[in-house]
């Protein structure tokens, strides 16, 4: 059981309280309800068919492949598909939104009650339940910053098919809200149904968070009542997983300042500023919203045939939860390395490509610990790995048959990674191969201890200052001396 | 449920239609009316009686996903008060 994320106040202990909607975008070619392209750097309005711009007289007419992925999502969340849904009008007033109203899904969603296993760091798994995911548009994009006094709207996003997935309540930390963020995006992406990229907003999230005093979310949850929550407060559009969890934590502290001074929280819209780590106030509460949701009377009720969905389910691709237990039984790994694994389906796909027939664990580290931080540091995707899989599958069998140490090989890793192709071939080019010939071991120890009579002698009281040797015989051998034989050999050699 | 003065200046704002104040009164009237035209259908008995989406037996329709529209930012601005460099452009407003 992992212990309650809990915050210190100046009168007593607070827990927080954290339910989220991802806002997932379709990785469909055109919008959900007409033919203009779904993509990142066209130019302004290039993407924009008159249905999108909300010309008069316009119809929409509802994309095929993303009611497909609104159901493929939904099965990834081991949910309910109701097979009649509804789309309605969502009614408020802003120049990026033409039509003056968002079509949504209001009161009957596609996709109903599911939930999702999520893993942490320690190996721990948590569920959080899923509310509904349901299908919607987006809206368009307002630039503030080219004119002083003037607003510029670019509608290429608009129209383009999001899917909203809700959570309960269900998660109590900053970090497990990231880790379920983390888990989602894997399914999702997985299904093929979003392409995950956070950097572009193809995948962001809505952050409720409330505080709490210890105690009060179990009767929460024993009796379904909000009353025993705190006021609640909306992070809208937050894009990263640090950016969530630096947005709770400010969140959270601000809540607990308020009241502690006696004061109470208002139910309101918050931005998140992640140049300032802070949020701030969006909308003031007389500007509250009142949607006026109606069914759009340019859509009919959406109905889907079960075999349908029979169908889409027998399709689907192996989900990370089914991955992770089985890279686990059949590799070994551990819980912790497989979630690893698991939060990206590419890198998934290479540690697969680079452990047949080799010692999986070891390809495993050398994945996740090198090559992966490798990566991060150049803000490079697996994809874009300059070391492909058979070569870190090379390197281990290098390792595996004592052609080179562990310490050699991430030498030769440095190489790979400039480019210098197999790691054979730069073993062989550098002469990295681990000396094993004991005869030129034995040769650079006697000269040694030939050269150090004194050290020699100081060893046999002291045992441990054998260290000093073994630096030295690596030292000598460019560091490609076999550690163990070294060692071996030293002890014989200093009567140890 | 009647509607008064302050509900339908809100419904006004809401749909950003400006009714000068002498509309309103004449306006709680008509839309008073109108909502009790409407709840005499409530008195219709309608247990077990599935609500009418639409009137014509049809199925919505779908249509699959390729692009058939779009690469004409010229003509989508054609009817724009103004537009620079291919943006629409309207007075500021910051949330």
């Amino acid at each position: 059981m992992t212990e309650t994320f809990t915050l210190k106040g100046r009168t007593g202990d607070w827990e927080i309280v954290l339910g989220l909607e991802v806002h997932a975008q379709v990785a469909s070619n055109s919008k959900l309800f007409s033919g203009a392209a779904v993509g990142f750097g066209a130019g302004p309005n290039e993407q924009v068919s008159l249905v999108d711009a909300a010309m008069p007289g316009m119809l929409p007419v509802l994309n095929r492949f993303c009611v497909e992925q609104a159901i493929r999502a939904g099965l990834g969340l081991k949910a309910k598909i109701n097979l009649k849904s509804r789309f309605d009008r969502k009614n408020y007033f802003y120049p990026d939104l033409p039509q003056g109203y968002q079509i949504s899904q209001f009161e009957f969603p596609i996709v109903g009650e599911g939930e999702v296993t999520v893993d942490r760091i320690d190996g721990s798994s948590f569920t959080v339940r899923i509310e509904r995911l349901h299908l919607e548009q987006d809206a368009g994009k307002s630039i503030h910053d080219l004119s002083p006094t003037e607003t510029y709207v670019d509608l290429n996003r608009s129209g383009t098919a999001l899917m909203e997935i809700v959570s309960k309540p269900d998660m109590r930390s900053p970090e497990d809200a990231a880790a379920y963020v983390k888990k989602l995006r894997a399914i999702l992406v997985t299904l093929g149904a979003c392409d995950g990229d956070m950097e572009k907003g193809n995948l962001r999230a809505d952050v409720n968070v409330s505080v709490c005093r210890p105690g009060d979310y179990e009767k929460f949850r024993e009796t379904g009542s909000f009353s025993h929550l705190g006021t609640r407060c909306e992070i809208k559009n937050v894009n990263s997983y640090r950016f969530i969890q630096q947005a709770i934590h400010y969140e959270a502290r601000r809540q607990i300042e308020i009241l502690e001074d006696g004061g109470k929280i208002d139910q309101e819209t918050r931005l998140f500023d992640p140049g300032k780590g802070e949020t701030r106030s969006m909308r003031s509460k007389e500007e509250a919203h009142d949607y006026r949701y109606f069914p759009d009377p340019d859509l009919l009720p959406l109905e889907i045939d079960p075999a349908w969905v029979k169908e889409i389910e027998a399709s689907l691709p192996e989900l990370p939860d089914a991955k992770k237990a089985r890279l686990m039984a059949d590799y070994g790994l551990s819980a912790y390395d497989a979630s690893v694994l698991i939060s990206d389906a590419d890198v998934a796909a290479f540690f697969e490509e680079a452990a047949k027939g080799r010692d999986a664990k070891l390809v495993a580290n050398w994945t996740l610990n090198d090559l992966m931080g490798r990566l991060g540091k150049d803000g490079l995707e697996i994809t874009a790995s300059p070391i492909p899989a058979a070569d870190i599958a090379g390197l281990v069998e290098l390792i595996e048959k004592g052609t080179i140490s562990s310490k050699i090989a991430k030498t030769v890793f440095d190489h790979m990674w400039a480019g210098e192709g197999a790691p054979a071939a730069i073993v062989d080019k550098h002469g990295l191969v681990q000396i094993t010939d004991t005869g030129a071991i034995e040769a650079a120890v006697d000269a040694l201890i030939a050269a150090n009579p004194d050290k020699a002698e100081a060893v046999k009281e002291k045992p441990q200052a054998i260290g000093w040797f073994v630096g030295q015989v690596m030292k000598e051998t460019g560091g490609k001396a076999n550690p163990a034989a070294v060692n071996e050999i030293l002890k014989a050699k200093l009567g140890l | 449920m009647a509607i008064d003065a302050a509900t339908v200046r809100k419904v006004a704002r809401l749909a950003r239609i400006a009714e000068p104040e002498e509309r309103i009164e004449p306006l709680v009237q008509e839309l008073n009316g109108i909502l009790q035209w409407i709840e005499q259908l409530a008195e219709v008995d309608t247990d077990g009686v599935e609500p009418l989406t639409s009137v014509v037996h049809a199925t919505l329709p779908l249509r699959d996903d390729v692009v058939t529209d779009g690469g004409d930012a010229a003509r989508v601005l054609s009817n724009a008060p103004k537009s620079t460099d291919g943006f629409y452009v309207v007075p500021k407003v910051v949330e």
